[in-house]
């Protein structure tokens, strides 16, 4: 497309992989992106004048005489207030029709945040879920994914938190979006209303897998804009990050590097955790939160992607269907949100931490009554109250379709433990049960 | 000195041809325009020096001049290190400017203005050699030594001490001589290489003393040694950051220095945040004053992650040097050996079990080793205490980095899933984990000094109660609860006993995050009251009931102050509730 000037035109291409090609030039930069044949490639590798390049869309039908331009720059996107409301591709070109955004040119995946420059994140971000308000409280600067299996309703979910969650902008990251899923997220924010504060970068699976690579980069750099330029708090979305490993994976296979546990490479960690720690809480107020979605094999956690995630991001949310009720939940045992403790007891009530844990070990103690059941043995009248909690604890507080404030969650707790147990079984310290629990036994002993 | 010319760039790993000798591990300087980006010699083939770059390579190009400096990676030691925010090159981390860290920008570790009252320690005459403590400075706190140059081979002579005064830490505070008559002036800073350990003392002694983190299940169970090693790996969710984080407040130490080393920003800001206003529970002092952060988290260059571990073992050393107790945790260890994988498989290298280098055990070994309990050619003794995490891939135990590690720590503090998904805080599992300084004649002289002679085999007792209750848990379930003798339902409770007052502690209650060894006194003879006392219960439905009252009891103890109206109150309702539980 366009190339100014001085830009010198090579036409002399000496090795052509799948994913690249080779020739010789000199005084290029590393990473800087180039036009090979009218398709976006990045300089990944130079060894003396031979320069390695890897083209996004692949090098199908490119000849050894095809036109190379490089940019001398790399990969850019244009940042302003007219982002928003606006669908972009993985390069940050238009696909919704309209024109190309006018604004100051910023490199992407650029450099961190000095550690001491970030605040301490304490605002929560209310989503009306228990299963993440009550339990896995999310605050602004973190990072969190849900782990999913392909056949869970992950997006209609991340799609809903969005939705909810109190943000200035919301940046969406699509990558391998099957083009329903696409069309789905987009009617959605249409008909919220709320188009004007979104923005997408898409790469569906009609797009070259490689491409997707650039998507999360452009996505951070257009939240990094707003939460630095304009103080804004920015919700980012990436869905979905297994794909993009997948991405990773194709091209140091191709750059022959050594893959390490399950075919990935070997720096698997650095690269999500630079796009995750973007996540960030700015002193001025401005932030960046970021939601992702990783899909699991099997709801397998070991596996290098989820396990590697696990590892950078602050908790992850599961989802889970639970029989009893014949509904979606937030799975209370192995769901987390590392910095629930900033807001909880101090933006919240002060007894949402021990309520919050109260409940969760009945809910196990539950889970364990139900394998006694399930193995045949009798059930005590302690297991059977459990069990009895753990459907009204589902139906009335974990069901992603319980839309409630953080204090209703907590008063319906202490409603359910008044209705299934005594006071002595809860192990809630006592100067917060004098002031909520209504049951026999208060103040009694 | 020493120059040479880009040749290649694959991302952060950059080939050099140089003019002239160069040496392992020397660093240089590429110049690309007006940044200088420092990079290590990791290998050299013929002219061609292999340099892992600790900044982004992006923008690099061939034919850049590339300066050799002549010394490994150091740092700089001195007053001031202590409440300072270091990245893994030792650069101060609030002299920076701006929101991004701009690559390139290195700035002085060590406050060039700032003045300290120095006393001499050493006369005219008086022979010294390597760290000898030549006078003191008043750092927050500490008494920090100012100290002969490591690297002394031999001994030399004190010519001068400057008076007792003030003075900035470059003004010469002595100069020495040898007896071929060379002179060497001294300040209160000196330079040295990270990867090398500072080997200033005179002996390494076997840790005789115990590291108090007020951890019940750390403390009581499994204790740690001053000078001591110990490693905690679990799978991610299990509170590793937490256990380190709360360790890193409570700990018994002179010193804490906490590499986080490739792991998140935000637990970093966590301290940041904190420390300032938090108190050690000993002197009442603020945290911070105490405490250094070498600080390279995941989105950070990855080859000064490399780094970071030994820059923060270095200043560990320096402070034990001082006659300090040095407490040095890493988080995580797991992160620096995958930032030797990455370089390793980009010079090609061979590579060994989950493509980690081949020479990664002995890397840790030697890695582990520099901690230790040392006595100083004065006579007086330091110590560094190392702690690290790991985080295995997967949560499995049997991974290069947990292996290798397990080899060379004494100390092994299981987190386990299983515990975690039960919130049962902290997840160190009572089974797996173990100390091998519960066996050391030195530790359980300690002990049985502090604590009396029945300590350790009280200990003992406790622990094989905890694997009584899992085998009786295991029967339970394999054959119900009445197809079992009630006894195995008491073995159960008593185990559950143990687990919910002993081994789990609220790390975010103010009061149960720190036991002192008092309380772990009392706890520890408490608890071996009940477990040996032998309960008679009509039928199993009441076994548990009962032990959930005096479970409830016992842990409302844990949240209120030490024989506080509060804590008599539930240690007398408990009692009670004893003596009802020999009639039922």
């Amino acid at each position: 497309m366009q190339s100014s000037a001085f830009q010198m035109i090579h036409t002399k291409i000496e090795k052509i992989t799948k994913a690249t090609v080779s020739l010789e030039a000199s005084g290029i930069g590393n990473e800087e992106m180039a036009w090979v044949d009218n398709r976006l490639a990045q300089v990944v590798k130079i060894n003396k004048n031979q320069v390695t390049l890897q083209v996004y869309v692949g090098t199908e039908g490119i000849s050894t005489n095809a036109e190379v331009v490089f940019l001398g720059r790399p990969p850019v996107l244009k940042v302003s207030e007219h982002l928003a409301g606006r669908f972009f591709d993985a390069y940050g070109q238009p696909i919704d029709g309209n024109p190309e955004v006018e604004g100051e040119e910023r490199e992407i995946g650029g450099p961190s945040v000095n550690p001491v420059c970030r605040e301490q994140p304490s605002e929560l971000i209310a989503t009306g879920i228990a299963g993440i308000d009550l339990n896995n409280t999310i605050v602004t600067g973190q990072k969190i994914p849900f782990f999913a299996d392909p056949d869970q309703p992950y997006n209609e979910v991340v799609a809903n938190v969005a939705l909810k969650a109190q943000a200035d902008k919301i940046i969406l990251g699509g990558m391998g979006l099957s083009n329903d899923d696409y069309l789905y997220f987009k009617a959605l924010f249409e008909n919220a209303g709320a188009l004007d504060k979104i923005i997408s970068f898409i790469n569906t699976t009609e797009n070259p897998p490689v491409e997707r690579l650039l998507v999360p980069d452009m996505a951070l750099s257009a939240a990094e804009y707003f939460a630095v330029d304009k103080n804004e708090k920015v919700l980012v979305l990436l869905t979905d990050m297994t794909l993009y490993a997948d991405a990773l994976a194709i091209v140091s296979n191709k750059m022959d590097q050594i893959p390490s546990k399950d075919s990935m490479p070997g720096s698997l960690y650095s690269d999500l955790a630079k796009l995750y720690e973007k996540a960030v809480q700015f002193p001025k107020g401005g932030s960046i939160t970021i939601i992702a979605v990783t899909t699991l094999s099997g709801g397998d956690i070991t596996h290098a992607i989820p396990d590697n995630t696990g590892y950078i991001t602050e908790g992850q949310l599961f989802l889970r269907t639970d029989t009893d009720i014949g509904k979606v939940i937030v799975d209370p045992f192995r769901s987390l949100s590392r910095l629930k403790q900033l807001v909880i007891g101090t933006k919240t009530r002060e007894d949402h931490g021990q309520v919050m844990n109260a409940a969760i070990r009945l809910y196990a103690d539950a889970a364990e009554a139900k394998t006694k059941r399930d193995n045949g043995f009798d059930l005590s009248k302690y297991d059977k109250r459990c069990i009895d909690f753990a459907r009204d604890y589902s139906r009335h507080l974990l069901a992603i379709d319980v839309n409630l404030d953080t204090k209703a969650m907590l008063e319906v707790s202490w409603r359910l433990f008044e209705k299934h147990f005594s006071l002595d079984e809860l192990g809630i310290k006592k100067a917060i049960s004098d002031k909520y629990w209504r049951g026999p036994g208060n103040n009694g002993n | 000195m020493t120059r040479g010319i880009v040749t290649g760039i694959t991302a952060n790993l950059i080939t050099v041809e140089v003019d002239g000798p160069i040496s392992q591990n020397e660093i240089a300087y590429l110049q690309n325009n007006d940044e200088r980006l420092m990079s290590e010699v990791i290998r050299i083939t013929g002219k061609t020096a292999y340099m892992q770059c600790f900044e982004s390579t992006r923008g690099v190009k061939v034919g850049l001049p590339v300066e050799f400096s002549g010394e490994m990676l150091e740092v700089e030691l001195g007053p001031g290190l202590l409440s300072k925010n270091y990245d893994g090159l030792q650069s101060d981390l609030n002299k920076k400017e701006g929101l991004f860290l701009k690559r390139g920008e290195y700035t002085a570790a060590l406050n060039e203005e700032k003045k300290y009252e120095f006393a001499a320690l050493a006369t005219v005459g008086e022979r010294v050699n390597a760290g000898f403590w030549l006078g003191e400075v008043k750092e927050n706190w500490v008494n920090h030594k100012i100290m002969a140059p490591f690297n002394l081979a031999s001994e030399w002579i004190v010519e001068s001490v400057a008076a007792n005064g003030i003075y900035g830490i470059h003004d010469v505070i002595a100069v020495i001589r040898n007896d071929a008559g060379e002179r060497m002036e001294l300040s209160m800073t000196q330079r040295w290489p990270v990867k090398i350990p500072i080997r200033a003392y005179r002996e390494k002694s076997r840790p005789y003393r115990l590291m108090e983190t007020g951890y019940r299940i750390i403390d009581t169970f499994n204790p740690l040694a001053e000078g001591g090693t110990g490693f905690i790996p679990g799978p991610f969710g299990c509170g590793k950051t937490v256990v380190q984080h709360t360790i890193s407040r409570n700990a018994s130490a002179d010193i804490i220095i906490i590499a986080a080393c490739g792991e998140r920003a935000n637990e970093v800001v966590e301290i940041f945040t904190e420390f300032p206003e938090l108190e050690d529970p000993r002197t009442g002092r603020k945290l911070f004053e105490r405490t250094t952060v070498i600080c390279n988290t995941s989105n950070m260059p990855v080859a000064a992650r490399e780094a970071s571990v030994y820059t923060a073992m270095t200043i560990g050393e320096y402070y034990r040097q001082m006659g300090l107790s040095v407490l040095l945790l890493a988080d995580s260890t797991s992160r620096w050996a995958q930032a030797l994988r990455e370089m390793s498989n980009r010079l090609e290298e061979l590579p060994g079990p989950d493509a980690f280098p081949m020479d990664l055990p002995a890397v840790i070994a030697n890695f582990y080793a520099r901690a230790g309990m040392v006595y100083l050619h004065n006579g007086a003794s330091g110590a560094v205490t190392f702690i690290g995490t790991v985080s295995p891939a997967g949560g499995n135990l049997k991974e290069p980095v947990t292996e290798s590690t397990k080899k060379v720590a004494q100390c092994f503090y299981a987190l386990s899933q299983k515990r975690a998904d039960s919130k049962r805080y902290p997840a160190i599992d009572p089974h797996d984990s173990y100390s091998k300084y519960l066996e050391s004649p030195e530790i359980q002289q300690f002990l049985s000094e502090r604590s009396g002679p029945r300590w350790v085999s009280d200990v003992l007792s406790l622990k094989n109660r905890m694997l009584r209750g899992k085998e009786a848990q295991d029967q339970i379930s394999i054959l119900g609860d009445d197809g079992v003798p009630i006894d195995y339902h008491v073995d159960f409770w008593k185990s559950e006993l143990i687990d919910a007052v002993l081994i789990q502690q609220d790390a975010f209650d103010p009061i149960d995050s720190f036991a002192s060894v008092e309380r772990q006194e009392y706890g520890l003879e408490m608890l071996k009251k009940i477990c040996d006392r032998k309960f008679r219960f009509q039928s199993f439905e009441a076994v548990a009931p009962y032990f959930k009252k005096i479970i409830n009891s016992l842990k409302q103890m844990n949240f209120c102050d030490f024989n506080s109206a509060p804590f008599k109150e539930f240690e007398a309702q408990f009692k009670s509730m004893l003596n009802e539980g020999d009639v039922s």
